[in-house]
């Protein structure tokens, strides 16, 4: 233990960096968020930035307390994260309390636990724990099954909240399996579903099936002296017709009408400002009325007048956009890129595949965290109610996400130990 | 390090491109599209109109015609209505639970967000008793706004009135209005609109998501403020127009008076009138559809709208054209044995056998037979081909202001008619035809239309012996009071001052000479020159014109009178005219009352006679019922 002369030895600072500043920009954007033009304070902490403040000094602490564990304490108890976790999400579905539709949350004092956001490193572990285990290979069929289990159960457990938007996030583990050598078609499969999907919400089934048929043959076509590429696209167009039909149920049974309107929204189906559309329709507006240089702090009207819902938590990148327009929005979406990429590149100079194989779900994650909170204000991608890394208002959303990162933070600080 | 470590590219090739799909998409709505940015002002700010106040109109000498008084609408903003006591609401401004749905579901249905009225102009007292219990009823407010007054109840055609704009008018304006605005509609309101609005102002304040009000929006610098729109002096003389529409109470018919030097109109009465008030309110409606189907047409601006031959007052034109011309002189002298005979077989009766008649003499006593010779002289005799000598006459007849628009500035004016030669080349299928075929115009018949305005205005030419202004309605606008450039240029009318010495003295003899046939219209201190004319009226009792002008040197005022079905231009025009003229100049009337009730109480409504005998009948026979009680009812009934 020569090596842990210090606390801060070996840590990365570029990432502590990043995570400070992405920390202090959304506390001022939930101050502006939450700002009472008649009655100014800073610091109230009956208010959501008083909170924040507090949630925030919490999660240095937590980061710090991370930083002084034994990163084998992680590797080791990983399981039982995961259990503890998954007991909690049973839990939540019998004790919890249920806000704005999602039972979600289990109050303990005046404050809220959120077990689906500790899900998501408990996931993480549990996920790199196996697959850097001695024997795997994920080009078995049964390595796959077992990956799938991990990842499904907590996402299942969710569903039932019902919480779609956070148990889509386990679907953006499919990069980590990907990255251990999962086949690339996985990848190109799940590109295509999305496409399908869009076009049979948007259009009649039968054209959808039309075209797919034409495209495969033209393929087909021009690939004939291969045998096996024939039988390739024989099984592709196979699987499309059966996606498309089920696609074509889920969408018109399954789904819940606000659902259904979520998507119809930002596929352009309906068009609807005062109604089911006035949350990304105000959205909208709030950031792009901030131009090229925003409208200042605490100037932007249409967040300070509360015309955007959600606007501390889910909505918070409206303040941003609103109030510091294009500039301000540039900078914080690097930030987030620079994070993501200097995150990859730590996982990938990790000695043990178990760091590795986390750092990249980690990465994942905050992607698809990033990804869909953004999208879904600027209206790329239907409302989904994820919160925006570091920026959201929450204690258990901010603290979950801290865990992720330091916990990387951690093992990267003790890379060059034998693990 | 594993085999699959240049996956590490394809992962971050990944979050590269969705971040910069992100990036393009945040550059899009944030820098290129304004779309966004428009929505964002529109949520927040809203534009309160500011109402200037409308140009106050005044009488010649600055007596107020109309003025402004404040009314106060009830708006309503649907979103903001909290549960409240919907009957006692209903008892405070007047109005049924019903009336209350409809309206609601009205308001809300333009819009729940933006303030519509619900109730229009509630009286000062429901105004008074509802602001104090306003706090009870979240979501209703009350607007002041301003509606106009008519303090002497007068000069309704001359005026007219303001109503709400349509949404062509909105459409026309260019956003210069919007919903339940307020606009004129006829008369001067309307001629003068463009002046008497004013310029709106705006306060642009914000609000939030529920519309609750935040402030000014960037201090007020947006911010503009109402101009007043400018104060009108009006040509009226507002207690002559109150005579002149006394003494026509009870009359179809019209009264113009012109100040000659000016062309300013000092009286415009068209009768029967209506009460301008009418036309303000919440019984607005009503009223007008009341007046609508009254079947005297109270409506119907007759001054400028209602086009008569003008009969024997166009003698003067033609004698002064006819001398123009040349073709005769105050010594030229023709035979009336009674009628004028032209063509093979016609003949124009004249009122008496006035034997040798002259120029002077042929004005006094309203000879038919001397205008036959003249008009017979200035079309077959005049050195032309008759049709060419007819158009030559046609246009100087016009240059009298007939035929055609004098341009008042007011809304709905008539040409009017003179025939042209074409009229009559097609009507006798050849242009080869003389003043036998015309001669009805000799004496104002025939095919001729003038409105009462021209034949003012023909008074007002004789009078300055030559020219005439423009009349009009307006003589100063605004603080500067300008007066519009087209009003200060003087109209020639193409005959040459020397011509009307001997026109006069033939219309001074028309009242004040005993066999004048305007005599009982003299007045004393004043010489007034007029000429009589009775109209001939197919469709019942001829009409009574009178034109006149007075005093005989400088004239101060011009005149014109048209009584319709009264008769004799001397029974009821004259009459009138005279009162006129003595009331501007003198102030006061020094003839006996008897003279003046004369004129008041005479009803000349066309079956006013016939509609006062069963009023009286109703009255006898419901006396009769009472006297005798309830056995005879029942042969009242079976009557």
């Amino acid at each position: 233990m020569n090596n842990q002369r210090s606390l801060f030895f070996n840590v990365d600072w570029p990432i502590i960096l990043t995570y400070i500043t992405l920390c202090i920009i959304g506390w001022f954007n939930i101050h502006a968020a939450v700002y009472d033009p008649s009655n100014p304070s800073i610091i109230d902490l009956d208010t959501n930035y008083g909170k924040q403040f507090f949630f925030i000094i919490s999660a240095f602490i937590i980061g710090l307390a991370i930083l002084l564990l034994d990163s084998r304490f992680f590797n080791t108890f990983s399981p039982i994260f995961y259990g503890i976790t998954i007991l909690l999400l049973i839990l939540v579905l019998i004790i919890g309390r249920n806000v704005g539709g999602n039972q979600a949350w289990i109050p303990i004092g005046s404050f809220r636990l959120q077990p689906s956001e500790f899900a998501k490193f408990a996931t993480c572990l549990m996920l790199a724990r196996y697959l850097s285990s001695g024997t795997i290979k994920i080009q078995d069929i049964k390595t796959q099954l077992f990956a799938a289990f991990i990842i499904l159960i907590p996402t299942a457990l969710i569903l039932l909240q019902p919480d779609a938007g956070s148990a889509l996030t386990f679907s953006s583990l499919i990069l980590v399996l990907y990255r251990e050598g999962l086949s690339g078609y996985f990848l190109l499969i799940e590109g295509l579903a999305i496409i399908l999907f869009v076009l049979t919400v948007l259009y009649n089934k039968y054209l959808v099936l039309a075209g797919v048929l034409v495209a495969a043959g033209t393929w087909v076509y021009f690939n004939r002296k291969s045998q096996n590429m024939i039988k390739v696209t024989g099984w592709g167009v196979l699987f499309s017709v059966l996606f498309i039909f089920s696609v074509d149920f889920a969408y018109n049974k399954i789904l819940k009408p606000h659902q259904r309107n979520r998507i119809d929204l930002i596929l352009g189906k309906v068009d609807d400002p005062r109604g089911i559309g006035y949350n990304l329709n105000q959205s909208k507006i709030a950031i792009g009325s901030g131009g090229l240089w925003g409208k200042g702090y605490l100037q932007g009207t249409q967040t300070k007048y509360d015309f955007v819902p959600e606007q501390s938590t889910d909505f918070i990148f409206c303040t941003v956009g609103e109030e510091w327009g294009f500039a301000g929005s540039f900078m914080v979406v690097i930030l987030y890129l620079f994070l993501l990429m200097r995150i990859v590149n730590i996982a990938e100079r990790q000695r043990s595949s178990m760091s590795r194989i986390y750092g990249y779900g980690v990465a994942s994650i905050l992607f698809f965290h990033i990804f869909i909170n953004i999208g879904m204000t600027i209206g790329l991608i239907p409302v989904i109610g994820i919160p925006l890394p570091f920026l959201s208002y929450g204690g258990s959303s901010l603290w979950s996400f801290t865990i992720l990162l330091f916990i990387l933070l951690k093992f990267d600080s003790n890379r060059m130990g034998i693990n | 390090m594993n085999s699959f470590f240049a996956r590490k590219y394809v992962v971050q090739g990944i979050f590269i491109v969705i971040i910069l799909i992100l990036l393009s998409r945040l550059f899009y709505i944030q820098v290129i599209s304004d779309e966004y940015f428009l929505s964002a002002e529109n949520n927040v700010i809203r534009r309160l109109p500011i109402y200037p106040a409308r140009g106050v109109i005044l009488d010649r000498n600055n007596k107020i015609l109309t003025q402004n008084e404040p009314v106060y609408d009830l708006m309503l903003i649907p979103r903001e209505v909290k549960a409240f006591d919907t009957l006692k609401f209903c008892e405070l401004i007047g109005i049924d639970k019903k009336g209350f749905d409809k309206r609601f579901k009205k308001a809300k249905n333009y819009s729940p967000y933006k303030a519509s009225i619900f109730e229009k102009q509630l009286s000062v007292q429901t105004y008074a008793s509802f602001q104090e219990k306003l706090s009870e009823f979240p979501g209703f407010y009350v607007q002041k706004r301003t509606v106009r007054r008519y303090p002497d109840s007068i000069a309704a055609h001359f005026l007219g009135y303001i109503g709400e704009v349509n949404q062509k008018v909105i459409e026309k304006s260019k956003g210069f209005y919007s919903q339940s605005d307020y606009h004129g509609i006829t008369g001067i309101e309307r001629s003068y609109e463009e002046l008497l609005r004013g310029q709106r102002g705006v306060s642009n304040f914000m609000v939030d998501a529920l519309n609750r009000p935040q402030g000014k929006y960037a201090e007020g610098k947006y911010d503009t403020v109402a101009v007043s729109g400018d104060n009108l002096i009006s040509s009226l003389d507002k207690d002559l127009q109150k005579f002149g529409e006394q003494l026509m109470q009870n009359k179809i018919g019209s009264v113009v008076a012109i100040e000659p030097a000016t062309g300013e109109i000092l009286s415009f009465v068209s009768s029967p009138g209506y009460d301008p008030n009418l036309m303000v309110g919440r019984q607005r409606g009503n009223n007008y559809m009341e007046l609508l189907n009254d079947p005297y047409k109270p409506m119907f601006v007759r001054p400028i709208q209602a086009e008569y031959p003008p009969g024997s007052i166009f003698k003067l034109v033609n004698a002064l054209i006819a001398q123009q011309y040349g073709l005769i002189n105050e010594n030229t002298v023709f035979s009336c044995p009674g009628g004028y005979r032209y063509g093979r077989k016609g003949f124009m009766g004249c009122t008496h056998v006035h034997g040798a008649v002259d120029l002077r003499k042929s004005i006094s006593e309203s000879c038919n037979t001397y205008y036959g010779y003249a008009y017979s002289r200035m079309i077959d005799f005049a050195g032309m081909r008759p049709v060419n000598a007819f158009k030559r006459w046609r246009n100087s007849v016009s240059a009298f202001g007939v035929g055609s628009k004098l341009g008042i500035d007011l809304p709905g004016e008539r040409d009017g008619l003179l025939p042209s030669d074409e009229l009559y080349t097609k009507r006798f299928k050849s242009d080869r035809w003389g003043s036998a075929f015309t001669i009805s115009l000799s004496i104002g018949q025939g095919e001729l239309g003038i409105t009462p305005l021209q034949m003012a205005n023909i008074a007002a030419i004789v009078a300055n012996r030559g020219f005439f202004y423009k009349p009009h309605l307006i003589k100063a606008i605004g603080e500067k009071k300008i007066i519009k450039e087209e009003f200060v240029k003087k109209n020639d009318a193409g005959i040459k001052p020397q011509y009307f010495k001997t026109v006069i003295d033939g219309m001074s003899d028309v009242v004040n000479q005993p066999n004048g046939t305007a005599w009982y219209s003299k007045i004393v201190d004043i010489e007034m020159c007029g000429k009589t004319g009775t109209v001939q009226n197919p469709h019942g009792k001829d009409h009574s014109v009178f034109i006149a002008f007075a005093p005989r040197d400088n004239p101060k005022i011009a005149i014109a009178v048209v009584v319709e079905n009264a008769g004799y231009g001397a029974t009821w025009s004259a009459p009138i005219a005279s009162l006129m003229v003595e009331k501007y100049i003198k102030k006061s009337i020094s003839r006996p009352q008897i003279y003046v009730d004369r004129i008041l109480e005479a009803n000349l409504l066309p079956g006013a006679a016939v509609k006062s005998k069963p009023k009286t009948k109703i009255a006898s026979d419901s006396i009769a019922a009472k006297q005798t009680n309830t056995p005879k009812n029942d042969n009242v009934k079976n009557e």
